[in-house]
């Protein structure tokens, strides 16, 4: 705000100029203090706690660096971590993850985004109601009971279907992750469609498009944020997911060159090494180096997501 | 009466064959009788109004023509609705095919989230038209169609949602005609424009009248009186189902109005 001379005069030039006449003095607000007060405080939270995690890893993981060079530890194939002398490679995790994960993705997300549509658009209401609740307890399944169930039934039909050896595989544990990523894929998913404003579909329609087109070409396009996060959430658990793929993806510790070979992403590396890691070790610096990589992997995921979707908005909407 | 009955001599007349007709149709939403009773006849290559208080059922018989209502649950109609002599509910009648015929415009410009020229294009392309010399061509001459060609030649590959409130409308126009309907069903298209906008939408109307068909819903008295070739005033009974008080030539309905209703209504006495 400019007074007469010309300068800009600030908030607290004028609280210290005194209450302005008229009662247009300003107030003082305690109860928006004390709640913006909290606000601050829980988001400054959030942010300390995450670069602590972030410290922490750094802290403990980086100096295996020092043990293996980096591109010994990132594209080395053997993990010996109690040979002597130890060699510490994680490409046999790391591409088991992307298998794992690739799995659980090309089922969860066409599935989930078609069956959110479904729900959406479709469905009458009394089914929607009925079906939508149903989808979101299986969300809290614990992911042990999830093993379980891998291990007892979707293996043995695994096995024989492809005829392996073992039905215990990255197939296995991906077509498991992807059952447990579903119910948060089709619940963000159905959120989103039926967020988009109800304007596009009747244009569509009245356009002559099918109800076919309208989903397709109109709702899914339209509501592509929302979904966008919904595969973001449901990926992220995949990839981070470890009972499940510890009990169901075979644990071998060879690079697996097919999904359907047995394997061992990098959430049970670490969660089947770190019992017997002495503290400080060089086995205990390589498994904290692997949790830093899911981190950054994880981050990469969200930020290309997040630029894609950048660049979506811009096409489009102003 | 002050309503501006000058323009009303430019409208073309002479005898008309019609083709939207109804007879004796009732709408029902669920339980609710929303339309009692209505039969009239609508003149190709003319605008006929649709007039009345809110709530009396203008929007539900606009959209009796080109069967939105189908996705209303609950809505159903019983009686004639004829396009051409067909009864458009019949169960053989093709629902996507009768909307091709029959064109929307709706109340509040709703462009898609895309460029200009994929909004014009998304109907060609439902019904398969694919090659993009074809499509350029029709995206050109429907936006030329609808007056908008000169402003928006050069935003063909914008994104339609950073166009004015009266280009947008203009833009749903021409995504209309680039579907090649012959009926225009608007349902208040300029209610949420201003006057200059509604100037220029109204122009655009009596264009197109030449060779199109084109139904109204206007809450606009003078823009009924300036635009429409033919005018319904449309009433609620006492409980709520709306009625067809008076149909004609929009110069008697205006200039000597043969129901008292329909007098106290656009003389402004109620509504
Ligand atoms: N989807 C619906 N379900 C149930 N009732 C509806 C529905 N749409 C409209 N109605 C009812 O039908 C009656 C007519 O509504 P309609 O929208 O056709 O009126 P209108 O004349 O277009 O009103 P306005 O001038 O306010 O747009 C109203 O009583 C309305 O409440
Ligand atoms: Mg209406």
């Amino acid at each position: 705000m400019l007074n007469k001379g010309g300068t800009l005069v600030t908030n607290n030039d004028r609280a210290a100029a005194g209450p302005a006449p008229g009662g247009l003095g300003r107030r003082w607000r305690p109860r928006e203090k004390l709640i913006e007060g909290w606000i601050v405080l829980a988001g400054l939270l959030t942010i300390v706690v995450l670069l602590g995690i972030i410290a922490l890893l750094m802290k403990e993981g980086l100096p295996i660096f020092l043990h293996t060079p980096p591109w010994e530890f990132f594209f080395g194939a053997k993990w010996y971590p109690v040979s002597e002398p130890p060699t510490f490679g994680i490409m046999p995790f790391f591409v088991a993850t992307f298998w794992v994960t690739l799995v659980a993705t090309a089922i969860s997300v066409p599935v989930g985004v078609a069956c959110a549509a479904y729900l959406a658009e479709v469905a009458p209401a009394r089914v929607r109601e009925t079906v939508k609740p149903v989808i979101e307890i299986l969300a809290g399944i614990p992911s042990v009971v999830m093993g379980f169930i891998g291990l007892m039934l979707l293996s043995p039909l695994v096995q024989s279907l492809f005829h392996l050896n073992t039905g215990l595989s990255g197939l296995t544990a991906g077509i498991m992750l992807s059952l447990m990523s579903l119910p948060i894929i089709i619940s963000v998913s159905e959120d989103a469609l039926r967020a988009l404003p109800d304007d596009f579909r009747q244009a569509a329609y009245a356009l002559g498009a099918t109800r076919w087109e309208t989903i397709w070409h109109i709702s899914i396009p339209g509501s592509l944020s929302g979904i966008t996060a919904a595969v973001m959430l449901g990926v992220g658990r995949a990839i981070g997911e470890t009972m499940t793929v510890l009990m169901v993806a075979g644990g071998a510790l060879a690079v697996p060159i097919a999904p359907t070979d047995p394997m061992m992403p990098m959430t049970a590396a670490i969660a089947s090494g770190i019992g017997n890691a002495v503290r400080g070790g060089f086995q205990y610096q390589a498994l904290f180096a692997i949790g830093l990589s899911l981190f950054v992997i994880t981050l990469a995921v969200n930020l290309v997501a997040d630029r894609v979707l950048e660049r979506q908005k811009r096409k489009f909407a102003r | 009466m002050n309503i501006d009955t000058q323009l009303l001599h430019e409208k073309t007349t002479g005898p008309r064959q019609s083709r939207l007709r109804t007879e004796a149709v009732n709408l029902y939403y669920g339980t609710f009788q929303a339309l009692r009773n209505i039969s009239l006849e609508i003149p190709e290559r003319a605008i006929t109004a649709i007039i009345g208080p809110s709530g009396c059922g203008k929007s539900s018989l606009l959209r009796l023509f080109n069967r939105m209502n189908d996705l209303i649950t609950g809505a159903r109609v019983v009686g004639l609705v004829e396009l051409d002599g067909i009864n458009i509910y019949d169960d053989s009648v093709d629902v996507v095919e009768l909307r091709k015929r029959v064109g929307m415009v709706f109340q509040k410009p709703n462009p898609f989230p895309m460029s200009v020229f994929e909004n014009v294009a998304f109907g060609p392309r439902r019904h398969g038209r694919h090659k993009l010399g074809e499509l350029e061509d029709i995206v050109t001459r429907s936006l030329q169609q609808a007056a908008l060609w000169d402003e928006a030649k050069d935003k063909l590959g914008q994104s339609a949602l950073a166009l004015s409130g009266g280009q947008q409308q203009r833009l749903c126009i021409a995504r209309v005609l680039a579907v090649e309907p012959e009926v225009i069903l608007m349902d208040e298209p300029c209610s949420a424009l201003d006057p200059v906008a509604t100037l220029r939408i109204e122009e655009l109307m009596r264009d197109l009248a030449r060779d199109y068909t084109i139904v109204i819903v206007t809450h606009n008295m003078q823009q009924a009186a300036r635009v429409s070739d033919m005018a319904a005033f449309l009433m609620m009974e006492t409980d709520k189902a709306g009625t067809l008080v008076e149909y004609g030539p929009t110069s008697e309905i205006f200039t000597n109005p043969r129901d008292k209703r329909t007098e106290d209504y656009i003389t402004g006495r109620f509504g």
